[in-house]
């Protein structure tokens, strides 16, 4: 059961440093949203919030609301362990374990947690993930070789496969085809269309064109200048944001007038 | 179909709040302690060795000079004027190691990084690199039984060509001096220190050789304006640390130096000098009570220079070094 | 001296002359063969001198030809090729010497070892220890020292091994600030301590609490561990830098808790390495005398206690018997030989291992 989720007054720190300010947003359940905006602008320190994945920095902090089901990420009594099996990631460059073959990265999620599987269960769970990852027939014949013998398109595919292993309720995915080719690309963002069904998605991405095709709803971020906090500066439906932006930042940027 | 939905599989999540507190935080919090646990027992041992050193060292430390005269081997007049020599010994043993070791080393260094064809680098390293594995009891029979004959006929030719020069006056055969202890020294350090320059020689920004090159200059020249203003401070600290395991080598002075308690400069004589942890492993097996304590002093006058030698050292890598760690 | 060398130079196809003015490229080199020429006539003439003034041998007809080389070449290279060059040919020289002087000990070293080694060596040596061996008498061997060594260097490796990686795991997935700075400080000053002191504070401490008389393995295995957590510590924490942090967060990002993530992916991934640098590690204290001289000792028959009664290690069996003299100096080599191969295929086996068990990277 994909679930919503919605930002109220969020702070992102590292240490002393304010990188993202006051962001509130909505992320809706079984749809694409898409976080845009020039390099540094605090899209990807954003998207990290959202699974917790941020405080692994030493030094960062976050202050404000993530509330997804009625539940406060932030809150003093959540494991953000426990989070983070609920809000998968996948990362802008492919990282399958080395040490692992291939099946072996898609049950990295059970296996690294020392949960019990039977093998058929595993073995359903392989296939399935897989399956869903558009990965299986590429791979069916050589579950057993590592990881890191797959293309680079194969390998994010992978992790894409690993990380929805582990059902989580939202996939969070920072510019996963930025260090893909555009035949790769092309396949992963048709991934996308297809695991929205199942999935809430929040997608970072610095490719325009890439936002328009596959969001439902686009925000975009910008930063005033070097050491100043990234912001939120509008969020629409992705055909709104793409047609006609009400802030003047939002259409400068899209019409590529800078960033 | 060949999407999974999460709800046919997560039944429990509907009554249950959406993320809960797990269990393994707990062994994580103990994980986290025993490592660092780990990590103070490095504190705990350096205290202990300071500390018990200190302890057994205390009665010799305040014992009156007559009491130390009755250990058989003590002839100073107090702990103090029994050290000295030796650390003379120790100290002149090293400097002269040194002196062998580093322009050796800088070369050898070099020929790795800048000379020796690319595919063989690592090989020639690792042959370097052979020297160090080579323990010390063996340096010491080499020394004693191989390199003090070989010497022979070169120290010979020395005192009789040079002999007007104390440092090479009073050469007796065999070569059982501290010019020739301090030769193997040297080849003990070499690869320490070659080790350590080599990994700073190669670096050198690349851009700065190229910037050289281009502007016309010779291999040498390149080396010269480029690498090795770059590696100064390496290798100065690599001379610091080849220095601190100089200073503390037992052996092969053990087996090579015919020993004598004297500040002299007389290089190729026998009986002249001693250093510390030469005469600590010669003594100690056959010292009990007073002796093993002014033993142990003379070991934790050791343990304080070469403790002085390396913070040094170190704290000129720290000045030089802003490298960041995997997070 | 310097005509034979000298002969080749009209060969240079542009002619004398420093070539230093002619601009763009048209400097005069040395032709790629000179060198080799120059190094043929020196070894030549250094012979023929040797043997007009005196014996010639290897060494000393070695020696005189790399001096008469770095002149000849040098003086040929400043008349043809102009000052620059021949400081740089002489930089090359120097260089390459250096690197050759280095050989010098290895090879003769190896060279002895084995050859004098070899004398007594052999399987009756491994298997016999020195109870009943006196006077001139050949026989004995070091089966006892390889126990003696073989145990304190295991008991060394069981404390230092845990501590070590534990310490390191701490340094690079946990501490940041003061204390780890500190710790990594205190792990640098604990690499610098001499081996003696680390037998004198073994010493100190076992007899302190078990009485002056008191010696025993474990004593030699603490004073050990003194040595070998450093490196350990070392080793480790340089093998789990490398560990991408990618990997760390996409293990973070499936819910693994940090401690787990540890040990099933940072040290999975690195254990090759770890292995490897163990492997160093005790390689490296398995050859150390001195602390075991203060508190193993010696003694003549096997013993497999590691808490009562001195031990012998093959170290200290070479030293004992070196400076017994007599016939102890073919075992002395041969213990030394002994143990260079214990060493060397420590070092081996670790190279192989780091070369076939690391994973291999996923780009």
């Amino acid at each position: 059961m994909s679930k919503r989720i919605e930002v109220n007054d969020l702070f992102v720190y590292y240490g002393d440093f304010l990188a993202v300010e006051d962001v509130s947003m909505t992320i809706e359940a079984r749809s694409v949203t898409a976080l845009i905006g020039p390099s540094g602008c605090g899209k990807s320190t954003f998207l990290r919030t959202l699974n917790r994945m941020h405080e692994v920095i030493p030094g960062a902090r976050v202050e404000g609301k993530a509330v997804m089901d009625g539940q406060n990420l932030y809150a003093d009594d959540v494991d953000p362990v426990e989070v983070r099996r609920q809000v998968g990631m996948v990362f802008q460059r492919p990282n399958p374990f080395p040490t692992m073959s291939i099946a072996e990265n898609v049950l990295a999620g059970v296996k690294l947690n020392n949960k019990r599987i039977s093998k058929s269960d595993a073995n359903d769970l392989v296939e399935s993930s897989l399956q869903a990852a558009n990965l299986w027939n590429e791979v069916k014949d050589r579950l057993g070789r590592p990881g890191s013998s797959l293309s680079g398109g194969q390998q994010q595919r992978l992790c894409i496969a690993r990380a929805i292993a582990v059902r989580p309720d939202v996939l969070l995915m920072d510019e996963p085809c930025s260090a893909l080719d555009p035949i790769s690309t092309l396949a992963i963002e048709d991934l996308m269309s297809e695991l929205k069904n199942d999935y809430t998605i929040v997608v970072v991405t610095h490719n325009m064109q890439q936002a328009a095709r596959v969001s439902d709803r686009t925000a975009f971020f910008n930063i005033a200048g070097t050491g100043k906090p990234g912001k939120l500066i509008e969020m629409d439906d992705t055909s709104t944001m793409f047609s006609s932006p009400s802030q003047k930042a939002t259409e400068d940027y899209i019409s590529g007038r800078f960033g | 179909m060949a999407v999974l939905s999460p709800a046919k599989t997560k039944q429990n999540s509907e009554d249950e709040p959406a993320v809960k507190r797990s269990k393994g935080g707990l062994v994580g919090r103990l994980f986290h302690g025993l490592s660092a646990a780990a990590g103070l027992t490095i504190l705990l041992t350096l205290a202990a060795v300071a500390g018990f050193l200190v302890l057994r060292a205390w009665p010799a430390l305040t014992a009156s000079p007559a009491e130390l005269q009755e250990i058989s081997w003590f002839r100073a007049d107090s702990l103090l004027a029994y050290v000295g020599p030796l650390i003379f010994g120790t100290l002149l043993a090293s400097v002269i190691a040194l002196l062998v070791a580093v322009p050796l080393s800088v070369g050898i260094a070099l020929f790795i990084s800048h000379y020796a064809p690319r595919r063989l680098a690592q090989g020639l390293g690792y042959i370097i690199d052979l020297l160090a594995a080579i323990p010390s009891v063996v340096y010491g029979l080499w020394g004693a039984l191989w390199l003090a004959p070989a010497l022979n006929p070169i120290f010979e030719w020395m005192t009789s060509a040079l002999g007007f020069i104390p440092l090479f006056a009073g050469y007796q055969p065999p070569a059982k001096n501290i010019l020739t202890a301090s030769i193997v020294l040297g080849v003990m350090i070499l690869p320490i220190i070659t080790a350590v320059a080599r990994e700073v020689f190669l670096q050198t920004p690349r851009l700065h050789e190229e910037a050289a090159l281009a502007l016309g200059a010779t291999r040498w020249e390149m080396v010269r304006m480029a690498v090795l203003p770059f590696g100064r401070s390496g290798l100065i600290s690599a001379s610091m640390l080849g220095l601190g395991r100089a200073l503390g080598e037992t052996m092969a002075v053990l087996m090579i130096l015919s020993p004598g308690f004297l500040y002299s400069f007389f290089l190729l004589k026998p009986g002249q000098h001693q250093s510390i942890a030469a005469n600590i492993a010669a003594k100690f097996p056959e010292a009990s009570g007073l002796s093993v304590s002014a033993l142990i002093a003379t070991g934790l006058a050791l343990f304080v220079i070469t403790l002085a030698v390396n913070m040094f050292a170190r704290w000129i890598i720290s000045r030089r070094s802003e490298f960041s760690g995997a997070n | 001296m310097t005509t034979l060398p000298l002969t080749p130079t009209p060969a240079v196809p542009t002619g004398p002359g420093r070539g230093a003015a002619s601009g763009t490229s048209g400097r005069t080199r040395l032709q790629r063969w000179v060198p080799w020429a120059v190094a043929g006539g020196s070894v030549v003439v250094a012979f023929l001198v040797l043997l007009v003034a005196a014996t010639p041998t290897v060494a000393s007809v070695v020696a005189l030809a790399a001096v008469t080389y770095l002149v000849v070449l040098t003086v040929v290279s400043r008349v043809v090729e102009g000052p620059r060059w021949a400081t740089d040919r002489l930089a090359t020289t120097l260089v390459t010497f250096a690197f050759g002087i280095a050989l010098i000990p290895l090879i003769s070293l190896l060279w002895t070892v084995v050859s004098k080694g070899a004398k007594v060596f052999g399987p009756t040596f491994l298997n016999t220890n020195m109870v009943g061996v006196f006077g001139d008498m050949t026989e004995g061997g070091v089966y006892h020292a390889i126990v003696g060594t073989v145990l304190v260097t295991a008991a060394a490796a069981v404390i230092s091994v845990p501590i070590g990686i534990l310490t390191a795991i701490y340094l690079v997935e946990y501490g940041r600030g003061p204390m780890a700075k500190g710790i990594t400080f205190l792990v640098d000053v604990m690499t610098g301590i001499p081996s003696i002191v680390a037998g004198l504070f073994a010493f100190s401490l076992f007899t302190l609490i078990f009485g002056p008389a008191y010696r025993a393995g474990i004593m030699g295995a603490v004073a050990l561990s003194v040595l070998m957590t450093p490196v350990v510590i070392r080793s480790v924490e340089e093998m789990l830098r490398l560990v991408p942090n990618e990997l760390r967060e996409a293990a973070y990002a499936l819910g693994v808790p940090k401690w787990l993530t540890i040990i099933k992916v940072v040290l999975r991934t690195a254990i090759a390495g770890i292995v490897t640098g163990v492997m160093l590690a005790v390689a490296r204290v398995i050859g150390e005398t001195a602390p075991l001289l203060l508190t193993v000792g010696i003694i003549t028959k096997v013993n497999w206690d590691l808490f009562d009664g001195r031990m012998t290690t093959l170290p200290v069996y070479a030293y004992n018997q070196y400076s017994q003299g007599g016939a102890g100096v073919d075992r002395a080599w041969a213990a030394a030989l002994t143990l260079i191969l214990i060493v060397m295929l420590l070092n081996v086996v670790a190279r192989l291992i780091s070369k076939f068990f690391s994973p291999k990277a996923s780009r």
